[in-house]
This record gives C-alpha cells, sequence and structure tokens, in this order.
C-alpha cells in the first residue's frame, strides 16, 4: 500500500506570536513540523506496518521545511517530497492544492492522509481541494480510521457524536490530531533519516505556473478589542470578586 | 443586481442554523437565491424563503445525506454552469467546508474562508478574516467569478422578512462516481444536558486544567450555574473530552452572557469562537496570557482551587 502524508512547517504553537510593527511576524519564531501533521505520519505507519507499502512525505515550504520533512523520516517514513519556489510565496489554498496534487499524482498513491487542518491556519480547505484535483473521495474529520484490503472505513467526528464514512481505495482521508500518539523518533530512526531521499521540485518540474492570486488584501486594521478589564492575583478573595461579576450579570 | 446564493447546510431533514444567518447577510448584497440539497429540502425552502430567499433549488436524493461532498458539488456544479452566481456563501463548517472546498477546485476558483463579514465593494466582494493571530482583520478581496466565501457561524443574526420563495427543482443526476463516501451509520455522543451553543453560561476548561480527571470539577460549576461545559481545541486533541465540547474557529462559536474561561491561554483558534461573549472571566496561572486581555475579569491562580470554591460560593449564594 502506497501511503502520502501531506505535512507543513508551521510556527511553534508554544511560542508566542509578536506582530512588528509593520504588520509582519517576528521572524526569530521557531518553526516545527505541524503536531496535527505528526499524527497523520504516525496514522500512515500504522497502515503500513498492518498492510505493507510505503509512506511518502509531501510538503510546500521553503527550503528550512525540509527540516520538518526530516522529522517525520526519523519517525519511520521512506522518503519525502518538497516543493519549493519562490513563487510559492504566500500561496493561496487553490494554489496549494494545485502544487500539492501535481506533486502527489505521478506516485499514484493509495491513500492520502491530510491534517484536518494546519496549526497556523486552521481552515482546512486544502484537503477538499486537493481530493477534488486528484480525482479521489474524501474522507473527512476521521478519528479512528480502518482498513480491509480495498475497503477503508473511518469514524467522522461530528458535533453530536460521529458517523462511521465508508469508501475505497484509492481515498484522500483528513485525520483529527487526537487520531493516534505520535512515537518518539528513535536514535537508529534519526540516523536512518539522514540518508533518507527528499526530492526538492520546483514549479516548473510540476508545469504550474502561478497565475493571478484568487484573493489579495486590499486592507488591514486592527481588530476590535474588548475593553480591557481588570486582572487581579487570587489572595482568598477571587471568588467573592467572580460572584460578584456573576450577580451583576444577573446569572446568580 | 448582483446574484448571491447561500448554500443551505441541511442535516437529515433539518435546515442548520448557519443557513438562515447567512440569508441575512445575503439580503444586503443583491438577490439572494438558494440552495437545499437532501432531505427536507422543500420544507426548507418555505422558511428560507420567509428569510428573504427569493428562488430556492432544491433537490431531495437521499444521495446528498448519504454520500460526502461530491454529489453536492455536482448539483451545485451544474446548477453553476446555468446560472453563473456572482457569490456562493457558505457556513464556516466540517460538512460545508468539504463541498466548498471541492466545488471551488472544480470551478477552478479560489475562496476565502474563516469570514466574520461580508461586504460588497467596487463591484466585487471582500471578505473581513482574522490575520496575524487575530490581532488584525484583513479585508480579502475575491478575485474570481463565483466568489466563494465560507463565513464562521453566528457572525449573522438571523431574522425573518417574510417572503415566499419560488421553489424550483434543481436537475442533477448523481452517478456511482460520486457516491464514494458514503455514510453507513451515526452514532450521537452528545449528552442530554444544556447545549453549548444555547447556554446563557459556558465553562470552558484548557490544557491548564491539568488532565481530563479534573474536568468534572467544571461539570460541578456548570451545574450549579445552569450552564454548560466548553474546551479549547488543545484539550480536545489531546483527547481529553470529545469534540462536541470545542469552542472556536472549527468548533462551535457560543455567544453566552457569561463565559468563564479555565486554564485557557486564548490562542485566537479558541477566542474567534467565545469574544462576542457578554462577559468574560479568566482564571489562569498566567498573569501574561491573552486571555487575559480580553477579559472582563482576569484571575490570576490556580484554577484546581478557585472552581471548587466557586462552585460551593455559587451553591451556597443560591440556597
Amino acid at each position: 500500500m502506497k501511503i502520502v502524508v501531506t505535512v507543513k512547517q508551521v510556527p511553534d504553537p508554544n511560542s508566542v506570536t509578536v506582530l512588528e510593527s509593520d504588520n509582519t511576524l517576528s521572524r526569530d519564531k521557531e518553526v516545527v513540523l505541524d503536531p496535527g501533521d505528526e499524527c497523520g505520519i504516525e496514522e500512515g505507519l500504522q497502515l503500513k506496518e498492518a498492510h505493507g507499502g510505503e509512506v511518502i512525505l509531501v510538503s510546500m515550504g521553503p527550503e528550512r521545511a525540509k527540516d520538518a520533512i526530516r522529522k517525520g523520516l526519523s519517525m519511520g517514513a521512506d522518503r519525502g517530497v518538497l516543493i519549493s519556489d519562490p513563487q510559492l510565496a504566500g500561496a493561496d489554498a487553490l494554489l496549494t492544492a494545485r502544487a500539492l496534487a501535481a506533486a502527489i499524482k505521478p506516485e499514484s498513491p493509495d491513500i492520502v492522509i491530510c491534517g484536518t487542518e494546519s496549526y497556523d491556519g486552521s481552515t482546512g480547505m486544502v484537503p477538499p481541494m486537493l481530493a477534488e484535483l486528484l480525482g479521489v473521495p474524501q474522507l473527512t474529520v476521521a478519528k479512528k480510521v480502518e482498513v480491509d484490503g480495498s475497503t477503508i472505513k473511518i469514524h467522522r467526528q461530528t458535533s453530536d457524536g460521529y458517523q462511521v464514512v465508508e469508501g475505497a481505495i484509492p481515498v484522500l482521508i483528513t485525520v483529527t490530531a487526537g487520531i493516534a500518539e505520535p512515537r518518539y523518533a528513535s536514535l537508529k530512526g534519526i540516523m536512518a533519516a539522514r540518508s533518507k531521499e527528499i526530492k526538492q521540485i520546483g514549479l516548473g518540474d510540476l508545469g504550474i505556473e502561478r497565475g493571478e492570486p484568487a484573493e489579495t488584501i486590499e486592507g488591514l486594521t486592527q481588530a476590535e478589542t474588548r475593553k480591557a478589564g481588570s486582572i487581579i492575583q487570587d489572595d482568598g478573595t477571587a471568588v467573592d470578586r467572580i460572584i460578584q461579576v456573576l450577580a451583576e450579570a444577573k446569572v446568580i | 443586481m448582483a446574484k448571491i446564493w447561500v448554500y443551505a447546510e441541511l442535516h437529515q431533514g433539518k435546515l442548520q442554523p448557519t443557513a438562515l444567518e447567512l440569508m441575512a447577510k445575503a439580503r444586503e448584497l443583491g438577490d439572494v437565491e438558494a440552495v437545499a440539497l437532501g432531505s427536507g429540502a422543500k420544507a426548507a425552502a418555505a422558511t428560507l424563503g420567509k428569510h428573504g430567499a427569493k428562488t430556492v433549488h432544491v433537490n431531495e436524493d437521499k444521495a446528498f445525506d448519504d454520500f460526502i461532498a461530491e454529489p453536492a458539488t455536482d448539483a451545485l456544479a451544474a446548477l453553476h454552469k446555468a446560472q453563473a452566481p456572482d457569490l456562493i456563501l457558505f457556513g464556516f463548517t466540517s460538512d460545508s467546508r468539504d463541498v466548498a472546498g471541492r466545488l471551488a477546485a472544480r470551478l477552478g476558483v479560489g475562496l476565502i474562508s474563516n469570514a466574520g463579514d461580508v461586504v460588497a465593494k467596487n463591484g466585487g466582494f471582500e471578505a473581513k478574516v482574522p490575520y496575524f493571530g487575530g490581532a488584525k482583520v484583513a479585508s480579502m478581496r475575491a478575485n474570481n467569478k463565483p466568489a466563494i466565501i465560507l463565513v464562521r457561524p453566528k457572525s449573522f443574526e438571523a431574522s425573518e422578512t417574510g417572503g415566499t420563495a419560488e421553489v424550483k427543482e434543481l436537475a442533477a443526476t448523481i452517478g456511482a462516481e460520486s457516491r464514494r463516501a458514503h455514510i453507513v451509520e451515526r452514532v450521537t455522543e452528545a449528552s442530554e444536558k444544556v447545549k453549548l451553543e444555547d447556554a446563557k453560561v459556558v465553562i470552558s476548561g484548557g490544557r491548564g486544567m491539568g488532565g481530563p480527571d479534573n474536568f468534572p470539577l467544571l461539570e460541578a460549576l456548570a451545574g450549579a450555574l445552569g450552564g454548560a461545559v466548553g474546551a479549547s481545541r488543545a484539550v480536545v486533541d489531546a483527547g481529553w473530552v470529545p469534540y462536541a465540547m470545542q469552542v472556536g474557529q472549527t468548533g462551535k462559536s457560543v455567544r453566552p452572557g457569561v463565559y468563564i474561561a479555565v486554564g485557557i491561554s486564548g490562542a485566537m483558534q479558541h477566542t474567534v469562537g467565545m469574544k462576542a461573549s457578554k462577559i468574560i472571566i479568566a482564571i489562569n496561572k498566567d498573569a501574561e496570557a491573552p486571555i487575559m486581555k480580553m477579559a472582563d475579569l482576569g484571575v490570576v491562580g490556580d484554577a484546581l482551587k478557585i472552581v471548587p470554591a466557586l462552585t460551593a460560593a455559587v451553591k451556597a449564594k443560591k440556597g
């Protein structure tokens, strides 16, 4: 079974975002492999262990995104593909999906695994676009995945429970971050990852032109902020203060 | 007049509230038509008419209920070919995301998601989207036709205008090639307690709760206040509590009278789903946490001590 996992390098969710005066993000922010994608890689590795095959990581980003791929390779994935091109800076969801689709299609994977949404954007729009461009069905928001021959069955998270959704390979699935506890890379895994292939390709290799952007930012305004309230240290009187606020709000 | 479509999401015959919220905005932007697919579409059309839809395109094929995204994409793409709308509005929900993404890719157009508002400008449309972790709002212009914009639930208030929609049968053939992601079973896990979206008081827990074993402390407080318990994405991802409890960008949007955030730092992912609450109380060990800057009352302290004491005090006050 050939499994492709899409991965993304994102600003470390555990570090604080600093907005500079010129509206750009602070450059010294750490970047990491998206924690949600670690779960996707883990799910891919478990499927490979159960059914055999190969796990290929596909990412798009600057050269340094190789670090994110390398981390996945040290967990046990077999090889990586990085789409890197200056023209892709600030790519929107459609361009991202087109580039990923062009890189993934020649691999003819049985299963494409994506995170439900990235940690930085959290919009989750690339996976359904990618499924359409690859011409495969999408089984989304999976919190459990079972593969039996060419049949795949997932538990699809809903607002009040889940749906059991069935499909046939080839397929694209999106997985929730809770689907599998990502393994730590072993020392052996880290050593092995050094010699694993990461193929780097540009837009030209994929036969894609950037074209006009589908969306443009016309302006940035300060977000409406709530009036700052009071911050108190709990010195034993905090409960009384909260009770007072609850009473003023007439909920007690 | 611009031609606006609202994708009216149905869940097993039930029209979703987001559809009516979108109607309220769509009426301001142009002539509104709605598309309702699956069981209950015709009944939904009457409601959509009362909310300002001039025409509702319906098709009650069960394939729309039972297969993810592809049947709806086929129907919308076919209708698009015949009607060429200027703007298609979707709710920013799991089901609508699946359809909107697929449709945009098929039509070769972009889309704007996570919008909090939509305005008509210079003959096109701009969406207001949170940017830079929510510190800024970007005005994003859709350069393609149709513009496809996904709007967060509860961004607009639904209201009736009292009209009647013309109901048109949408001709769509759903072939085997689109019956691929089959919903074979639906399981409800949510409890019968107060619904998060409707609760007057919401108490949400994050990583600062220390672990799932401490969530009953929040349940007890919610019980005393007649409220509901929510959670941040971090603890849902960690498997402490079910997704049904997630408040935020990809969870539920709430706007209760009082929102109590316990051990939640206040990342944009979370705050876009709760910042419209009337009163926000935050309890957190870290005085510098972003949530403190938006709270009406921020308490720096140990949640595991404060919450039980608060529960006892509420009970005493209520007698």
